[in-house]
């Protein structure tokens, strides 16, 4: 029974890792983007658990949520917030 | 019944990722985006406690220590950016 | 021992569900992060202690691992709360009562006299 929840939740988080994506190139602001982003990997990194691979998923959250997020932030900060048409 | 209950955890859980994901669509501004991203990480850290719970393993536990430290960085910078600030 | 950590997770399975809730359904900015923050810190607060209650050995471990949510959770709404308020996110329109604007017009009167 464990073996299909977990199943099921694969499927759910598949769909809502691709949902996520979709939405990053979608946004007109970067900001918005750069959220849509992290949620794709705290999502990956919750897929890594889900895989058996607690270091990896240890390496995605720290990597892939809190640090790119910092330095996107950082170099909107230097150019501009929205995308020109 | 233990099962049950287990199931139960999950699927609650899981709905607030699910209903914090489609505000992140929904959202007007990017402060509500941001809002949605700080709650769906606190949600994702009592899920993987209760899933290293169903495991058992206990070394599953450092993965949600890692989230609950690392994770308010990232909404504190766009906080902070929203504010003109950094 | 047993049911009463599973009764304590069920709690807080319930009020992280709520609280997710109240994110999708409230009308305003402000509205959501007091959904967000209360509700979701109490969720997750009680999940975890009743995991660590349900497995004795892990108590000190899920103990500390709830301390640090009561910690960040707040730090992050708050500047979170702050963010919005300054970049002039509207509040709701069904609105009643705006301290922060009546708190600036008293303070450029009083820097007026």
């Amino acid at each position: 029974m464990l073996a299909t929840v977990q199943n099921c939740m694969v499927i759910a988080l598949t769909v809502l890792m691709l949902a996520g994506a979709v939405c990053a190139c979608i946004f007109k602001d970067l900001i918005s983007a750069v959220i849509a982003t992290a949620f794709v990997s705290l999502l990956a990194a919750l897929f890594f658990f889900l895989l058996h691979a607690p270091d990896v998923a240890m390496a995605e959250a720290s990597i892939g949520a809190a640090l790119t997020t910092a330095i996107f932030v950082i170099a909107i900060k230097k150019t501009a917030r929205s995308e020109e048409e | 019944m233990a099962g049950m209950s287990k199931i139960f955890y999950l699927v609650f859980i899981g709905a607030g990722i699910v209903l914090c994901f489609i505000r992140m669509i929904k959202g007007q501004t990017a402060a509500d985006r941001t809002m949605a991203l700080d709650t769906v990480t606190t949600v994702t850290t009592a899920l993987i406690v209760v899933l290293a719970f169903m495991l058992k393993r206990a070394i599953y536990l450092d993965v949600a220590l890692v989230y609950a430290l690392l994770m308010f960085i990232g909404s504190v910078v766009i906080a902070r950016f929203l504010e003109r600030g950094l | 021992m047993l049911a009463a950590g599973a009764i304590l997770t069920a709690i807080g399975a319930l009020f992280l569900f709520v609280g997710s809730l109240g994110i999708l359904r409230l009308p305003d900015v402000y509205n959501r992060l007091q959904a967000g923050t209360k509700c979701t810190t109490f969720g997750s607060f009680f999940c975890i202690i009743g995991v660590g209650i349900m497995e004795p050995g892990w108590f000190w471990k899920c103990l500390i691992i709830a301390l640090f949510i009561l910690l960040t959770n707040p730090i992050s709404n708050h500047a979170l709360g702050r963010a919005a308020l300054k970049s002039g996110v509207p509040l709701c329109p069904k609105n009643v009562v705006d301290k922060s604007k009546e708190f600036k017009e008293y303070r450029e009167n009083r820097e007026e006299k």
